[in-house]
């Protein structure tokens, strides 16, 4: 029995899945939306936005300590700060509600329907509800699958007790003693470098030979020189082999042979996985790439009028990626002639200092058998780093050899997530190195590193001397 | 100041003319001692005339395509201190002239005036603007903006040229796309050009004996299939105790070790039919032309006495003729005699073939693509390499049923190759 029918089924309101029903709703298709938990998925809850707020406070609180220590160079003295981690909490809390209802107001604004509950697939069109008052059967014309993913659990690892994924992570009331982080990706790195920051005693445990192994070593240098300054401990090539829930020790296998690590909890951040299953996915039968939904250019799956969104369909696990999807997918919904053009996907570390990447690599460049020309600008060279305080690291530049065409920026240094809008625009715009390099830059800003990194590649930098 | 005349030397065995197929030089030319002065063909191979003398060229015997009696003039050069007296480029005279694909203007485009022409008043884009061509696979740069607006305009933006830097497609770029009559850009512009290239050498002569051989004699064209599932697995084997160093053996030496086989069966098969005569002539001798692609076209080298070959000699025969027709530094020797061909074409082999017999043979066995097929075997479909047999024979001296007869033995033998190895019975 079918209680309800739309035009458009969205099941999961994540990023993706909510950017899509909005969407969909504003060019005015007939959307329901289908999610357990309060919308904006794991990135509203317990992802990107809360993170970054405990890595904010973090930041603030390890500014203070600085100044009681009288380590500050802005000849700042404080008395030695306490933080009651509840508070911060909290605050997050208030900041994830702002966001999730002002999510719902905007679905609601649109005129999607928002329904409370896990989905289930019955078939292709159908997909039934549990809802807090009882089951509902929904038929739709077509569905889009944005269900995300969920943090790795790892053997021997089970979450639970002193065993944390992220989303415990991130709510913690008080500040532990002593944290060992289970695998040295951008989630490990983010929320260990914060708890350090917060008076932790951090290990990491990477099984790579380095951390942040997806990023070039070139980018990760200065993010391993500040995490030892912070005193986090780092054991890469490293694995865990056991954890004693009572007496809070965790076994590893490290290179120099094996360790009894003591720690008050556990941070396994070993990566995430697509929820492909739970919904009722595996009954459909879709076409897989490996542990993903095959899509294509349009975010079809193999099944006619099924599409798929977000982390369900690949790598990057972003938000923004999810979100351009979901946009996509609705306008091609309601009849748009839309495929995926883009040349890039920016990816961030908040780390200490923050990375950016956006586009090309130099390595991924000349694997594609391009011939590159490479420059960079280190802040040390840029007065506003140098009035903050904060002068590690660079913008770094990878241009087409023949026509100066930008193939990808990145950057590592103090607050350079803002710069990734710069990054990405060009790249998305096609230009070449003139364009940025005659581009007026505001002074004094961190963005004139973008600028002079550009004038390098031309071999014309003003404020330093040779070619990056 | 004195006129030398090179006269056409005798080239190959018994030929009294030659084909005119290239000039390296033209009347006024300066040369050099041994410099080349042009290209002749016989038959099947062709001959470099190199100049005798130093001096100034006065006088060519033809044209490209002429047909040059052994022992004319060919060439007349002006010696001496007058003619020849600072040979300004004396390289020139070695390059190679460009002989084919004149291009022709056709009259209709050169009276209509273009389409554009008569709109003058809308923009069109200058030369300069159009930009470079984008290499092959390159994917287009534009903005998002101009992306969708393409997108939504249903056009492709790898036919839009880009005038911006690094190739970039403007908005104008665009607006120059969508405006009506403008002409259309190179790649979508309807060609109009034509070109003659005159049929010379090489392929003058596979012309003539393709003719021939189609014009006189009555084909008849079996196309049989072949389970190659076992000697597929058996050459596998074979390559693979030969060891890396050895040359991989392919199908054909098998292939040409069945006809070897059946032929003893079948003598006729073998043979040459002159049909002014009247004589079909039997060979004892197996000899096999490969018919072979080369750079100047067909080529058909001759493995000669198959029958005293073991499989190894057989490949490496193979295999030392093939790249000596490719390089054309096949003797004339080795590219007559055949009494029976194999026409392969490789992975491009198809489904079935017509081949044309290589007169005055009368039979010629043509093999197709080997591919996995699902074959009924035993109650259920299994997959097998099959590859199919082409043959055709002259229908004149072969009958049908002899015909058939030879494919179905070539089946038998290839399908269960131990037959090849063994002696045959009484």
């Amino acid at each position: 029995m079918i209680d309800l029918t739309c035009r458009l089924l969205v099941l999961g309101a994540g990023p993706g899945g909510y950017v899509c029903a909005i969407r969909a709703g504003q060019l005015g298709l007939d959307t329901i939306i289908v999610d357990a938990g309060p919308p904006g998925g794991t990135c509203l809850n317990v992802g990107c936005i809360p993170s970054k707020a405990l890595i904010h406070a973090a930041d603030e609180f390890h500014r203070l300590r600085a100044c009681a220590a009288g380590a500050s160079p802005f000849g700042i003295l404080a008395a030695a700060p306490t933080i009651d981690l509840s508070a911060t909490v909290a605050w997050k809390d208030a900041i994830v509600a702002r966001l999730t209802g002002g999510v719902a107001g905007l679905m609601k604004a649109a005129g999607v329907r928002f329904i409370a509950g896990n989905g289930y697939f019955l078939d292709g069109k159908t997909v039934r509800v549990e809802t807090a008052g009882g089951a509902k059967t929904i038929r739709a014309e077509t569905i889009v699958i944005a269900t995300g993913s969920a943090p790795v659990e790892l053997p021997g690892l089970t979450f639970g007790g002193r065993i944390l994924s992220s989303t415990e992570a991130l709510s913690l009331t008080k500040v532990p003693d002593s944290l060992a982080v289970v695998g040295g990706g951008y989630i490990g790195l983010e929320i260990g470098t914060a708890y350090a920051k917060l008076g932790s005693r951090v290990t990491v445990i990477e099984a790579m030979e380095r951390v942040l192994p997806l990023y070039d070593e070139e980018l990760v240098r200065p993010v391993a020189r500040r995490l030892a300054e912070l005193g986090v401990d780092m054991l890469t090539g490293s694995r865990t082999t056991g954890f004693d829930q009572t007496a809070g020790v965790l076994a590893i296998q490290t290179p120099a042979g094996p360790r009894d690590l003591a720690c008050e909890r556990v941070l396994v951040a070993a990566g995430r996985r697509p929820l492909t299953n739970g919904w009722g996915i595996e009954e459909l039968r879709l076409a897989m790439d490996e542990r993903f939904l095959r899509v294509d250019n349009r975010c079809r799956t193999s099944m006619f009028g099924v599409y798929a969104i977000g982390d369900v369909t690949g790598e990057p696990m972003l938000a923004h990626r999810a979100m351009a999807q979901g946009e996509m997918v609705a306008e091609i919904v309601a009849g748009k002639n839309r495929a995926w053009d883009r040349r890039s996907i920016p990816a961030i570390c908040f780390t200490d200092p923050e990375i950016v990447n956006v586009g090309l690599s130099p390595g991924e460049a000349r694997a594609q058998g391009l011939e590159v020309t490479v420059a960079s600008f280190p802040f040390t060279a840029n007065g506003r780093a140098m009035t903050m305080g904060d002068d590690a690291g660079f913008v770094r530049i990878v241009c087409r050899a023949d026509n100066r065409l930008v193939l990808g920026i990145a950057a590592v240094g103090a607050g350079v997530s803002e710069l990734s809008a710069a990054f990405g625009l060009a790249i998305e715009t096609g230009c070449v190195a003139e364009d940025i390099a005659a581009t007026i830059h505001a002074h004094p800003t961190r963005g004139e590193a973008l600028q002079e990194a550009a004038a390098a590649v031309l071999g014309q930098a003003i404020h330093f001397r040779g070619r990056g | 100041m004195a006129l030398v005349a090179v006269k056409l030397p005798d080239v190959g065995e018994g030929v009294a003319e030659a084909e005119l197929v290239e000039w390296h030089v033209e009347v006024g030319d300066v040369v050099r001692e041994d410099d080349l002065l042009a290209a002749v063909m016989t038959d099947k191979a062709t001959v470099e005339i190199p100049s005798p003398a130093a001096g100034k060229v006065a006088w060519l015997a033809g044209n490209i395509g002429d047909a040059i009696a052994v022992g004319s003039d060919l060439v007349r050069i002006e010696t001496g201190e007058t003619a020849a007296a600072t040979p300004a480029e004396p390289a020139k005279a070695a390059e190679p002239e460009p002989v084919v694909a004149k291009p022709v203007t056709q009259p209709e485009a050169a009276a209509a005036p273009p389409p554009a022409a008569a709109k003058a008043t809308r923009p069109v884009p200058a030369a300069g603007r159009v930009g470079v061509p984008r290499p092959e696979g390159e994917r287009p740069l534009a903005t998002p903006a101009v992306r969708l607006r393409a997108r939504e305009a249903g056009i492709d933006l790898r036919q839009v040229p880009g005038s911006g830097p690094a190739g970039r497609i403007t908005h104008e770029d665009l607006d120059a796309f969508l405006a009506p009559g403008v002409a259309p850009t190179p790649a979508m512009a309807p060609d109009k050009s034509v070109s003659e290239v005159k049929v010379t050498g090489l392929r003058r002569t596979i012309a003539r004996r393709m003719a021939l051989a189609n014009e006189r004699i009555p084909h008849i064209t079996i196309v049989e299939e072949v389970d190659v599932s076992e000697i597929e697995r058996l050459r596998a084997r074979l390559n693979e105790e030969r060891g890396e160093a050895a040359a991989k053996l392919t199908l054909l030496p098998l292939i040409l070790r069945a006809i070897v086989r059946a032929v003893r069966e079948q003598p006729e098969i073998n043979a040459h039919y002159d049909d002014e005569a009247e004589m079909l002539t039997r060979h004892g001798g197996v000899h096999a032309g490969i018919a072979t692609q080369t750079p100047g076209g067909l080529m058909v080298p001759v493995v000669r006495h198959a029958e005293a070959l073991d499989l190894w000699q057989t490949a490496a025969e193979i295999a030392r003729l093939a790249e000596a027709a490719r390089s054309g530094k096949a003797t004339r020797e080795e590219l007559a005699g055949s009494t029976i061909t194999i026409t392969s074409l490789g992975p491009l082999g198809a489904i079935a073939t017509t081949p044309i017999i290589n007169h005055p043979e009368v039979a010629i066995v043509g093999v197709n693509r080997i591919a996995v097929r699902p074959v009924w075997l035993d109650g259920a479909f299994v997959p097998r390499r099959m590859m199919n047999l082409s043959c055709s024979f002259d229908h004149r001296v072969i009958d049908g049923w002899n015909a058939a007869r030879f494919v179905a033995r070539l089946k038998t033998l290839i399908e269960t190759p131990a037959m090849l190895f063994v002696e045959a019975g009484p």
